[in-house]
């Protein structure tokens, strides 16, 4: 490009903030949504093929009307399906929520391979980029800081969410039904009603995160869209310690890490990228043997959780 | 329980298949005519039809078979290398009556389009790809095609086209085939000016958009003006460059739709033409080759129409070196040539042509590309 200026090594720095900001958007609404089915304690595994799907049905939509708009309410739609789905399967007495959730991945992403033939073709119209980065000359960093509106809606609702959780009726049920069914049952709540509700409200924001690899970043439609993003969103739930505000900066953090790989290699820093690809998820064991306890079980684990039991 | 269905399933059609024969003996002459005057064709592709990539430019090349009297073409897509291969020749061959087979994908070829063609001598199968021998059935074979001599030429629009000296290369994996593009790019490049560079970064799989998006928005941060790749579906990193204001050259198939206004041009497969000779050859009844090659002056490869920014200079050259490959014998890799790392890597005095078998152990990157085989 004509006017970009030599940005060196600072191009490092900055595709990790950049990376941060483009790539960790399907990993904040995966996280954020596993946090409210697993704070009412039932894992859903499936979440990663809500979020292939969310983005075959976000990109199908989007071509078919011409608005990607629609294309995120139609994956959002589709991925409460996903999660009605797999809560009401798991009502059932004695039935194990993860094995369903494994068997609610292949389904989500069998089922998008099958419909998202026909779109892998053409062109969608993409979400719009909000330009936070006008203050700068540099056009890296303007880059860097276009900025789609759901990164945006992500912090809002990890902001709410930290708040809901403690501060509304709605999140003092959640928890309850999340720490002890016994509980709830006494309260007089309907703890599969609840964790039903949960597990649709996490698929729908799945199914947006899905919507925005398709519509937004990369922006395309194959079925090698995801590359095992929603399964390692549910892992940042755990190493974020079900806390949504955690779960933004874990996005975060994995989304610059992941950057890593390629900005070395642009600099010039070439050997060794497999080591550099590989930088979140050692990143992930890092932080999660740094604070593991052998006295104590995990800080923050809703106590009905299958995991923690 | 499946495997139980498709068994029974097979030796359905084997009876039934026993029955057509039976009855076409009898004497219904049109339908053994009809048998006989139809050559039916499969082609099996490792991913969708329309990627933008690797299945599109053969999935056109089996397009231009479908008007064509007396020839039915069966496809299909999706197809993994599994035992779902095999379970698709077979039903090519059962079901629809194929006698000749192109497993496309370069997993297909060992063990399942091998032990497929030894239980049925009668079908020949062609693969695509460098993994045949002599010692391999009979009635197997293999067709690919060198696709250097293309990304020299992208390389040569791209040096023309570059104002900051610098082009970009996001590639896959670090096997021959890709650092043969890698240097050939570069090459071209240098034809044009002897200071540009190629920054180089490897995804580390064939089908990674995330990463492939991140790569082209790091080498656009770096000043990269003009970029190629080898990935299996260019159209991510297409579409992310041309969004960053880059120019592209594309790969494996013609990709201009996606970016009119950056898209200069690309080397693209022409598998219509291997497959044009082996069809003819089996309607004469003549053997099939065995061993087929070929880059652009065979036809096996063309470039893409030159997109309107292309200046005049640009194209001057390229339509010359062009002109110059369709002679034949055309050869870039001469020595004494080093290595980006200062070792000699081709001798002083040694020419390697396209067909050279030396290229297919290539494990270095030219001085000038900026990037490691590791």
């Amino acid at each position: 490009m004509s006017g970009s200026a030599d940005i060196g090594l600072w191009g490092v720095p900055l595709a990790m903030i950049g990376g941060a900001v483009r790539v960790s958007t399907p990993y904040i609404f995966v996280a954020l949504g596993e946090t409210i089915t697993e704070r009412s304690g039932r894992i859903n595994l499936g979440q990663e093929g809500t979020l292939v799907f969310g983005a075959m049905i976000g990109y199908g939509v989007a071509i078919i009307t011409g608005s990607p708009l629609l294309g995120v309410a139609a994956a959002c739609a589709c991925g409460c399906g996903f999660g009605l789905f797999h809560g009401w399967i798991c009502r059932f007495p004695k039935v194990n929520d993860i094995a369903v959730g494994i068997a609610m991945m292949q389904l989500g992403v069998g089922l998008a391979v099958f419909f998202g033939k026909p779109f892998i073709k053409p062109a969608a119209p993409h979400l719009p980029a909000i330009s936070l980065g006008w203050w700068s000359a540099v056009p890296q960093i303007r880059a860097a800081l276009d900025v789609n509106a759901l990164f945006i809606l992500g912090l809002g609702l990890a902001l709410f969410l930290n708040w809901a959780f403690r501060n509304t009726k709605y999140g003092l049920m959640l928890r309850v039904v999340g720490d002890s069914s016994d509980a709830a049952r006494a309260m007089g709540l309907n703890p599969n009603r609840v964790r039903l509700y949960a597990t649709a409200i996490g698929g729908g924001l799945a199914g947006i995160g899905g919507a925005y690899l398709s519509l937004y970043y990369p922006g395309s439609w194959n079925e090698g869209i995801s590359s095992g993003q929603g399964l390692m969103a549910v892992a940042l739930v755990i190493f974020a310690r079900w806390n949504p505000l955690g779960c933004f900066f874990a996005a975060l953090l994995f989304g610059g890490a992941g950057a890593l790989g390629s900005a070395l290699q642009s600099v010039g820093v070439t050997q060794g990228y497999y080591l550099f690809y590989a930088a979140p998820y050692v990143l992930t064991l890092i932080i999660l043997t740094a604070t593991s306890s052998r006295s104590h079980s995990l800080v923050g684990a809703p106590g009905e959780l299958s995991i923690t039991k | 329980m499946s495997d139980k269905f498709q068994i029974s399933r097979r030796q359905l059609l084997k009876s039934s298949a026993a029955g057509a024969t039976l009855l076409t003996s009898g004497g219904i002459a049109p339908l053994s005519a009809w048998a006989a005057d139809t050559l039916t064709v499969g082609f099996i592709y490792v991913g969708s039809k329309g990627d933008y990539g690797y299945n599109q430019s053969h999935a056109q090349a089996a397009e231009t078979f479908k008007k064509m009297p007396g020839i039915k073409v069966v496809e299909e897509e999706n197809v993994p290398e599994t035992n779902a291969v095999v379970e698709t020749m077979e039903s090519m061959i059962n079901i629809d009556g194929a006698s000749l087979i192109f497993p496309t994908s370069f997993g297909y070829f060992n063990p399942f389009m091998l032990a497929t063609a030894k239980k049925y001598p009668k079908v020949e199968f062609r693969h695509c790809g460098g993994l045949w021998t002599k010692a391999d059935p009979a009635n197997t074979g293999s067709y690919f095609g060198y696709i250097g001599m293309g990304q020299y030429l992208n390389g040569i629009v791209a040096g023309h086209m570059t104002k900051s000296k610098k082009l970009g290369f996001i590639a896959a994996k670090p096997i021959p085939q890709v650092l043969l593009n890698i240097n050939s790019f570069l090459l071209g490049a240098r034809s044009v000016d002897p200071a540009i560079t190629v920054k180089t970064i490897f995804t580390g799989d064939w089908n990674l958009p995330v990463k492939e998006a991140e790569a082209a928005n790091a080498l656009a941060d770096q000043g990269i003006d003009v970029l190629t790749m080898h990935v299996d579906s260019p159209k991510v990193i297409i579409q992310t460059a041309a969004g960053r204001g880059l120019y592209v050259c594309g790969y494996h198939a013609d990709q201009a739709a996606l970016a009119p206004t950056k898209y200069l041009t690309g080397a693209n497969w022409n598998w219509a033409k291997p497959y044009h000779d082996f069809i003819t050859e089996k309607r004469a009844n003549k053997p099939l080759g065995q061993f087929v090659r070929g880059g652009i002056p065979e036809g096996f490869v063309k470039m893409s129409p030159l997109g309107p920014m292309v200046t005049p200079p640009a194209k001057k050259q390229f339509d010359a070196t062009l002109a110059e490959i369709m002679k034949g014998n055309f050869a870039i890799i001469k020595g004494p040539m080093k290595d980006n790392k200062g070792n000699i890597v081709v001798p002083a005095g040694k020419i390697y042509p396209e067909n050279a078998i030396e290229l297919e152990k290539m494990n270095y990157l030219l001085d000038g590309v900026i990037g490691s085989t590791s």
